[in-house]
């Protein structure tokens, strides 16, 4: 698949500036003005209201097997968010997910 | 030595041992991420430059998935900036502590404010009340200077050498792993789950709506259904 390299580039950049600019802003710019009580209450949830959805889509029709859903990355992905919940560990998910979806793989050969 | 005559530079190395554990998490994340964008057909140049300017493992993964669907620049930039708010809060949590500081160190201090050093000046700036803001400073800077080296040089590792590990590793399924190893950790209280929940379900829901809307449109619903989850636990309280 071709990218448009320019996009990339421009991506690049604007979350470059995008990002520094986030990080710097109360410590540089606006000072001790305080967040309003709502602002945090939803800043609190932007990952988790966007990570879980930007993925889903990704482990049910996974671009490795051309959109077909997978038994081995299904219950990889099971194992992983499991294993992440229960450690409290990112690094537990990451390895045992790896772990399941080879093991599932091979078994299944 | 007590903690009055800690100076500067005992600061930024009490930084960099407190931070030093965070290697180890962020590594895998920088390895997956080079692998990742190569697979996708990022240049070497490109990843790299991605990843020491942005250092933020899920807006990076965040920015390579909208990528590959061919999402519009405008909506690419604006999901991938909308994970890194969290940033925001970080940054005025700082304020108390950092403020004082110097224009020059705050740039530096602006571009270490990733998840991991936050965490950890968050629990020790507190604690720490005799501190001066050098001192203060150095200690950000010192965990800022533990994991971003190995952060870049991970991504490089994946990098250079992702090309070489062959289709039967299933390496397109890495980056969905990572995205789980960082977001079931967090997963902490109830609004959360709920939240990540309706992320889901609102995201496959609206998967219909044209270039990659849907999703900017889920999350804003989850972050609201978390926010009231919150409300409604705290009332239910008092």
């Amino acid at each position: 698949m071709t990218l448009d390299q320019t996009q990339i580039w421009i991506v690049i950049a604007g979350m470059a500036f995008g990002t520094f600019f986030i990080r710097w802003s109360f410590l540089g710019l606006l000072g001790d003005r305080e967040l309003p009580q709502w602002a945090l209450r939803h800043l609190r949830y932007t990952a988790v209201a966007i990570l879980p959805g930007l993925i889903a889509p990704l482990i049910l029709w996974p671009s490795g097997t051309g959109g077909e859903p997978d038994p081995a990355r299904l219950l990889a992905a099971l194992v992983a968010f499991g294993m992440g919940m229960w450690r409290k560990s990112a690094l537990w998910a990451i390895f045992s997910g790896l772990i399941t979806l080879y093991a599932v793989q091979y078994l299944l050969g | 030595m007590t903690s009055e005559q800690t100076t500067s530079k005992s600061a930024f190395w009490e930084g960099y041992r407190d931070c030093a554990p965070f290697i180890l998490v962020a590594a895998p994340f920088g390895l997956m991420f080079g692998v990742a964008a190569t697979e996708l057909g990022l240049s070497l140049i490109q990843t790299m430059t991605m990843t020491v300017l942005v250092i933020a493992g899920a807006a990076q993964f965040t920015a390579l998935i909208l990528l590959e669907e061919h999402a519009p620049t405008l909506i690419i930039l604006a999901t991938a900036l909308a994970v890194n708010l969290r940033m925001a809060m970080y940054s005025a949590a700082l304020v108390p502590y950092l403020g004082k500081a110097r224009g020059r160190t705050k740039l530096l201090l602006a571009y270490f404010n990733v998840d991991q050093t936050f965490g950890v000046a968050s629990v020790r700036l507190p604690v720490e009340l005799q501190w001066t803001v050098a001192q203060r400073s150095a200690y950000f800077i010192g965990g800022g200077l533990a994991i971003t080296p190995f952060w870049i040089l991970s991504t490089y590792l994946g990098a250079a050498f992702g090309a070489a590990i062959p289709p039967e590793f299933s390496l397109d399924f890495a980056m969905p792993i990572c995205f789980i190893a960082i977001i079931a950790p967090a997963l902490r209280t109830l609004p959360h789950v709920l939240a990540a929940v309706t992320s889901v379900v609102a995201a496959l829901a609206l998967s219909w709506i044209p270039f990659s809307l849907g999703l900017l449109i889920a999350a804003a619903i989850a972050m609201v259904v978390g926010a009231q989850a919150e409300l409604w636990l705290e009332r239910r309280k008092s």
